[in-house]
Parts: C-alpha cells; sequence; structure tokens
C-alpha cells in the first residue's frame, strides 16, 4: 500500500491547486438518518406522555412489561426481515414459520416430556432455516421474485402446518413447566423473552455494521449491478439473509410456544404483515440498501405501544386496525417526504459546487 | 524499445467468440496487453467494444476462445476471478452504491479487517483518504455516494481500481463524462501506472486522447477485428478509417434547408441543479445539435421541454403558443415529438409487436368508436415500416426480436406517424449499425427539408458536424455555445463542451 501511496505523490503535488468540493452532503444526510430512528423514539415517548396523562396505569410497570413480551416475538421476525429486506427482497412467509416451529416445538414437548428445553429451542431454529433456506433457493438461486416466493411458501408452510397438525391443539397444560416458565421468567425485572429479543439485536447490529457480509447485504440491496462487478457473491449473501430470517422466525415460533402455551396450526397467522409494517416504520427502505435492526426493533416496539394505548384509551378495537394503517402510511410518506428533501439538497450542493 | 516485448502478454484473448441469441456480439477476436504499456481499443459503437471489456472483466463468459493470463489459458467464472487475477475495471457508467460512503464504495468486497473479522474502519478511512490525496482531489471519504457529480464518481471508480492490487487497468470510456483538468489528472495517474508495469486497456472515443495516451491499437467493427497496429505507425484519418470501414465524409447526407418560422422556442428554462438558464430557438427546417459531455444535461433539457419533468422556471413555446408545464400530452398536442435515448426502456415495449408499438403514440387516430381497429393499427404501422424501409418478417413480431437499428426506426415510425413540426432525438444512432445510421441521418435531414424542427441531442461529434445547421453546446448544465455550422469544428464544440470555450 504505501509503494503505491508515494508512487501517487508526484501527481498530487502538481495538481494541488484542484478545487476541493467542501464536504455537506455527509453531515446533512447523517443528521437525516439519525433522524430517522430518532423520530420513532420522539414518537414513543409522546405516545407514552399523553397515554399516560390519560391513563397513569398506561405506565405501570405491569403494563410497560406487557408492551415488551408483545413487542419481542415480532421485534425478532423484524430483525429477520430487516436483513431481506436490506438486500431489495422481503420475507412474506415468516408468519408461517412461526406456525410451523411452534407447533412442532410443542408437539415434541408435550409428546417426549423428557427432551431437554435447549435442544427444543434449537430444533425449532433449524427448522425454521430449513424454510428460510427454501426461500433463499427459490429466490437467489431460481431467481423467482421473492414477493412471488415467499407468498407461495407463506400458504406452502402452513399448509404443511395443517396437515401435520391434522387439527391437534397442544395445550399449556400438556407442556413441561420448565418450558413455559421461560415464557414469562424475569431477569432483572425484565421478561426473559424481551432479553432475547435484545441479545439478537445487538448481536444482529454489530454484525451488519462491522463485519463485511453485513455491508455486502447493503450493497446488494443498493445496486445490484455494481454488487456484482464489485465481486460480491450476490446469491450465497441473499440465500444466507433469507435463511437468517427464517432461523429467527424458527427462534420466535419457540417463543410463541413457551408464552402462549397453547398452540394449534393456526398461530400467527397474519403476523408477516405487522412484521413489515414495524421494518417500514423502522425507516428500513423497502428498496433494499438502507436502514437498521434497531429502527426495525424500535418499530416493533411503537406498533405494539400503540396498540396497548389504543386498548387503554378505549378506542374501538376495529378502528385500531384503521389507525395502525393511517401510521404506516404517515411512516411511509414522511420517509419519501425526506428521501425526496434529500436529493434536493444534494442536488443543490452539486450544482452550487459545478457553478 | 523492440515490436513485442519477450514476456508473454499480462491478460490476452485468443479468437474469442461471443453471441447474445442470434445476435453476434464479438467474432474471433484477438488481443493482448502487455505489462508497461497502454493500449486502445477503438470501433464505433456497437463494434463490440463493450462485451469484450466484460469477457475481460469476467462478467460474460465467451462462446469459444481462450482467455490467457501470462501465456497461460484462465477462465473467468465471475467478476471475483477477474478480480483475483489483478483485473479492475473502470466502467463507462460508474457502479457505485449509492447508500454507501465512498470509503465503503473503494473497498466493498476486500475490506481491511481489524480483530473478530470486523471491518477496520479507520485504517479503510486512511486509505481511502490517501488514495484521494494521491489523486489530488478532495473528496470526503466519509460522504454516501449518493448525490456525488458524475466526475466525483468517476474518480472514487478510478480510486477503487488503484486499490486494487491492479496488474491490468481496463477503461472503458472513463473520459466520457470529465472536464479537460479532470482528463490530465486521470491520464496523469494512468502514466503512474503504467510506468510501474501495469498493464492498461483504454476504450474511447476521443481520438486524441489514444493518440496521446496508447503505443497500440486495436480495431473492432461489427464485433470483428480489423486491425492491430502500433500507434506511431498511423494518422488519425487511419483510425477512423479503420473503425468506419469507409471514408468518414460519405456517411452524412446532410441537405440544405432555408429555415423558416421559429417552431420552438425555449425560454431561461432552469431545473434546479440539473440546468439553468437555457434559452434557445429552433426554427422549422433546421437541424440544432445539442451537444455537450455525458452528465451536462442534454437529455434533462429534452425531457423538461417535453414536459416529462416539471420545470422549476422559464417556459417552451411550440409555434408562438405557451406550452402547459410538466404535460407530455400537451406537447404531443401542440406537434412535439421526443425519441428517447434509452429505447429498450424509454422507447418501446419489448415484448409488444411492431404494430402496436407503431400506434401506441396515435391510438385516437386508430380508433373506431370505442375500439381500436386493428385494421387501422397494421395499416398505420405497415405504411411507415415500409417508408423508413424497416427490415422485419412479420408486423406482429415482438420489437425485441429486431435489431437495434431496426428498434430505433420503430421509434421514429411511431413519432413520425403523428406528424410532429418539432421531432427532439436523443442520441438518434447510439448503438446502430454504420448503414442504419446513415439512414437515420437521410431521414433526419429529409425531414428537416419537409420543414420539422429538429433538435438533435448526440455525443458524437462526427454525427454533430456532419449533421447540424447549429451546434448548441451545453456544459454543467448551462447553454455555453451556439456555433453556426460554418464555424463549428470538433475543437470548438469539446472546447466549449469541456468549459474551455468563451462563454
Amino acid at each position: 500500500m504505501s509503494g503505491r501511496e508515494t508512487g501517487l505523490a508526484a501527481p498530487a503535488a502538481e495538481s494541488a491547486a484542484a478545487p476541493a468540493p467542501p464536504p455537506r452532503g455527509d453531515r446533512l444526510v447523517s443528521r437525516v438518518a439519525r433522524v430517522r430512528e430518532l423520530g420513532i423514539v420522539v414518537a414513543l415517548v409522546l405516545l407514552f406522555a399523553v397515554t399516560g396523562a390519560v391513563n397513569p396505569g398506561f405506565l405501570s410497570p405491569d403494563s410497560l412489561r406487557d408492551i415488551l413480551l408483545n413487542s419481542s416475538i415480532v421485534a425478532v421476525l423484524a430483525i429477520g426481515q430487516t436483513l431481506v429486506v436490506i438486500t431489495r427482497n422481503v420475507d412474506l412467509s415468516v408468519s408461517s414459520v412461526v406456525g410451523l416451529s411452534a407447533f412442532g416445538g410443542a408437539l415434541v414437548l408435550a409428546d417426549h416430556p423428557g427432551v431437554p428445553a435447549p435442544l427444543v429451542i434449537a430444533g425449532c431454529v433449524l427448522l425454521g432455516a430449513l424454510c428460510g433456506a427454501v426461500n433463499g433457493l427459490l429466490v437467489g438461486v431460481a431467481a423467482v421474485p421473492a414477493l412471488v416466493a415467499t407468498l407461495g411458501t407463506l400458504y406452502a408452510f402452513r399448509g404443511v402446518d395443517y396437515a401435520w397438525a391434522g387439527g391437534r391443539q397442544v395445550n399449556a397444560a400438556d407442556m413441561p413447566e420448565g418450558f413455559l416458565a421461560l415464557g414469562s421468567a424475569s431477569v432483572l425485572g425484565l421478561p426473559l423473552l424481551a432479553l432475547v429479543a435484545l441479545a439478537v439485536l445487538l448481536a444482529v447490529g454489530w454484525a451488519l455494521r462491522n463485519l463485511p457480509p453485513g455491508r455486502e447485504l447493503y450493497a446488494i440491496g443498493s445496486n445490484p449491478e455494481a454488487a456484482v462487478l464489485a465481486g460480491i457473491r450476490v446469491r450465497r449473501r441473499v440465500v444466507a439473509a433469507f435463511v437468517a430470517s427464517g432461523a429467527l422466525a424458527g427462534l420466535a415460533g419457540a417463543m410463541w410456544a413457551a408464552r402462549f402455551g397453547t398452540v394449534d396450526a393456526t398461530v400467527a397467522t397474519g403476523k408477516e404483515l405487522d412484521v413489515i409494517a414495524a421494518v417500514v416504520v423502522g425507516g428500513v427502505a423497502i428498496f433494499g440498501g438502507s436502514g437498521t435492526v434497531y429502527g426495525a426493533v424500535l418499530g416493533a416496539v411503537l406498533l405494539a405501544s400503540i396498540s396497548s394505548a389504543l386498548a387503554v384509551l378505549r378506542v374501538d378495537a376495529l378502528a385500531q386496525t384503521a389507525i395502525n394503517g393511517a401510521l404506516i402510511i404517515t411512516a411511509i410518506v414522511l420517509d419519501r417526504v425526506l428521501a425526496l428533501r434529500v436529493a434536493a439538497a444534494l442536488r443543490r450542493r452539486r450544482y452550487r459546487d459545478a457553478a | 524499445m523492440p515490436d513485442r516485448p519477450p514476456v508473454p502478454p499480462v491478460l490476452a484473448l485468443h479468437r474469442v467468440s461471443k453471441s447474445f441469441g442470434a445476435v453476434r456480439a464479438l467474432h474471433e477476436v484477438s488481443l493482448e496487453l502487455f505489462a508497461g504499456e497502454a493500449h486502445a481499443l477503438a470501433g464505433e459503437n456497437g463494434a463490440g467494444k463493450s462485451t469484450l471489456v466484460k469477457i475481460l472483466s469476467g462478467l460474460h463468459r465467451p462462446d469459444a476462445g481462450r482467455i490467457l493470463l501470462d501465456g497461460e489459458p484462465a477462465e473467468f467464472h465471475g467478476p471475483a476471478d477477474a478480480q483475483r487475477a489483478g483485473v479492475a475495471v473502470i466502467y463507462q457508467e460508474p457502479t457505485l452504491f449509492p447508500d454507501l460512503s465512498v470509503t465503503e464504495n473503494i473497498f466493498m468486497g476486500r475490506q481491511p479487517r481489524a480483530r473478530f473479522g470486523r471491518i477496520d474502519r479507520p485504517a479503510a478511512r486512511r486509505r481511502a483518504a490517501a488514495l484521494f490525496a494521491g489523486l489530488g482531489v478532495q473528496l470526503d471519504p466519509d460522504q454516501p455516494a449518493r448525490g456525488l457529480s458524475i466526475a466525483d464518481q468517476q474518480l472514487v471508480e478510478i480510486a477503487k481500481a488503484l486499490s486494487r492490487d491492479a496488474r491490468v487497468l481496463i477503461m472503458d470510456e472513463p473520459t466520457a463524462a470529465l472536464s479537460g483538468n479532470e482528463v490530465a489528472r486521470l491520464f496523469g495517474v494512468v502514466e503512474a501506472l503504467r510506468a510501474r508495469g501495469c498493464a492498461v486497456l483504454f476504450v474511447s472515443h476521443r481520438l486524441e486522447e489514444i493518440f496521446e495516451l496508447c503505443r497500440r491499437v486495436t480495431t473492432l467493427r461489427d464485433g470483428a477485428f480489423v486491425s492491430g497496429d502500433l500507434i506511431a505507425d498511423m494518422t488519425p484519418d487511419d483510425l477512423v478509417r479503420r473503425m468506419v470501414g469507409r471514408e468518414p465524409e460519405a456517411l452524412f447526407p446532410k441537405l440544405d434547408t432555408v429555415p423558416g418560422q421559429v417552431a420552438l422556442a425555449v425560454r431561461r428554462l432552469t431545473r434546479e441543479g440539473v440546468f439553468t438558464d437555457v434559452s434557445f430557438e429552433v426554427r422549422a427546417g433546421e437541424v440544432v445539435a445539442l451537444a455537450g459531455l455525458v452528465g451536462a444535461g442534454r437529455s434533462e433539457v429534452a425531457r423538461a421541454v417535453f414536459g416529462v419533468d416539471r420545470p422549476d422556471a422559464g417556459r417552451v413555446e411550440v409555434g408562438g403558443r405557451r406550452l402547459r408545464p410538466a404535460s407530455p400530452s400537451a406537447a404531443m398536442a401542440a406537434g412535439l415529438a421526443l425519441v428517447p435515448e434509452d429505447r429498450r426502456q424509454q422507447g418501446l415495449i419489448m415484448d409488444l409487436s411492431i404494430e402496436r408499438n407503431i400506434a401506441l403514440a396515435g391510438l385516437p387516430a386508430v380508433r373506431r368508436g370505442p375500439l381500436i381497429s386493428r385494421a387501422a393499427e397494421r395499416a398505420r404501422a405497415h405504411d411507415w415500416a415500409v417508408r423508413l424501409r424497416l427490415k422485419f418478417a412479420r408486423l406482429a413480431d415482438p420489437v425485441g426480436v429486431l435489431s437495434g437499428g431496426n428498434q430505433q426506426k420503430v421509434v421514429l415510425a411511431k413519432w413520425l406517424a403523428r406528424k410532429p413540426s418539432v421531432l427532439i432525438v436523443d442520441e438518434p444512432t447510439r448503438g446502430i449499425d454504420v448503414g442504419t445510421k446513415a439512414e437515420v441521418h437521410r431521414l433526419l435531414s429529409e425531414l428537416a427539408a419537409g420543414g420539422v424542427a429538429v433538435l438533435m441531442i448526440s455525443s458524437e461529434l462526427p454525427e454533430v458536424l456532419g449533421m447540424a445547421d447549429r451546434v448548441l453546446v451545453m456544459h454543467e448544465g448551462r447553454l455555453v455555445a451556439d456555433i453556426p455550422r460554418a464555424e463549428a469544428t470538433e475543437e470548438s464544440v469539446m472546447a466549449a463542451a469541456t468549459g474551455r470555450g468563451a462563454a
């Protein structure tokens, strides 16, 4: 490296008088990037302040604990979904994977009480990873558009689940106490499930930022053709993203079984849309290339908090769905407006530099 | 210096062929790149230069023939293999990740590592800063790639190539978007690399650059090898003859016309950050060329005139009447037609039949009541297909099966069937064969003779100089020169386009 630098020193000296474009865009953009996640935090604080003012019960430890528990499963799913969305894909099948894994795990626990819980959880993760591999191969290798491929597996995995269950329901009473305790256990006053989600968040967040494969996921979503030219193994990375999303969905299935105890083939039906909503509200660009898992998890917490707040405020349950929808649209519109503003600012900046 | 170095070439192609479907892109082409030597690849658009570059970069695999690395047969299964072999490519279009920082763009795929396999950001940043210092530019390594000017993006590409341990540097028209200063700086860097023993393959349309930088030149025409020469043994005219395969003069049958009324008037048109204060007129019967470097804002002006993009200020008048801004349908109603630059994406619907594509811009004319008359559609298409000498099997075939030149004729037919009074054509002959090119030029010339006002955007100087009654030149979003035919030369147009001319 040093040889090259000295080798190029001569042209550097010659053109030292070259015009220097001042770096202004970076500050602007990083500010906006920060604002994206900060905006969700502000929204959360506002929500808690207003709802707490109307009904102080909302801020009680029990209520907060409930919100954390409610959001932790979706948060884990949102982390996996973010990995996929960053690569300009989407995984609609996560809810069916959760259902399959939750039922499979519960069935093993109920019929073979001797199997240790960690082994069952590992099995759930593995099952999820297998489902993810199916998605990954369809999208990454067979080049089926992710929307279509995972829509197909959304039905297919659920169908397997139905066929496997054959109408059977596993009840909490059939499951070992030790496993169910995981769902309600607390460590240092925080629910264990929320801590699991937090651990996943920190691990994935670190890897996405600091490991080369993590950055390559962003590169793939940002400009797929350029990713190929840069020598990135695009297929392998995309398959890996789907496998990770599937594995996390498998983990979420185990969390579901531990939390609710009663499991049948319909578990988590429709959850995929909550997950995508959380990701989008959390500022992950749906066309790939940008966004963080922190934002996605904050999105999941915000959506869960809103549901709780609307219940506390005695808003009609039917209206809640509409409000959730309005919120998602608001988030996307805000995101788009911000993006346009940034683009316009960058355009002007380039123009000033050129002038 | 001996004519041929005694060592085997670093990288060579031996009788390489490549076809895409029925289209033969390369046929038995050989090329040898030697260490410490700059080699030019010349040829017209569509001659197969880009395909050759993509084979060397591992993006395409040849159907036949061999790639030789240090004299040994090698296979590139993908860009990663070529990179490992020390081949670095700077593409014509920058291939950056807009969401990532400049530093990340440079080191993507081979970031410096710290402990736990973690990316060593400070080290990457330092190396990026050192690369830019070496290039003599002040780019912030932390800046996102989105929003960089084309020239800056090209600099990032160059830094990327430098950061690899490149034994072979391939540059596919790297100077198309650069100004004079920037080209000089790039050449300085290339010269330094070459002196250090790097083999350089340089693809350019600009003959003077080839003659300045290179020692050897390989010429391609229609996918076939024409000749390999030492630059010292030839003149620019020789090179043009090899590229074109005939005398350059025969190319542009421009008919003389007498300009009539002002057909299109653009007054102080501005789109913030894209182009500023652009004013010009095009008279009936006139062919006006809009020249400039890639990224100067020419296509953007055309888009704003036609109403695709909304201008921030200024106005457009057609036949003396002000045009409603940002409304292509209003522009069409006023008699404007726009043949866009990218015919596959914007000019045609590739899966649709020839006749349907031709009728598309004039559906009201082929309507019978609420229905579209297939007979009228076919008659309209057949009429224009014959007039433009379109080569086709059946009008019901999808346009995708036609050659590039014939596709362009379909786009032209679509708009000419509307009998426009103002025709804007953006790069009308890009990527089409020489024969069809001459036909397109004759057609534009005849249209002008028939009273149509033609505004032609073109990056090819011979085309501009051969066709235009007047040459408007844009530089960095501004109209900087209006040169009458008599005074338009390669030098005067390029000087204005690179910002060296008197504005």
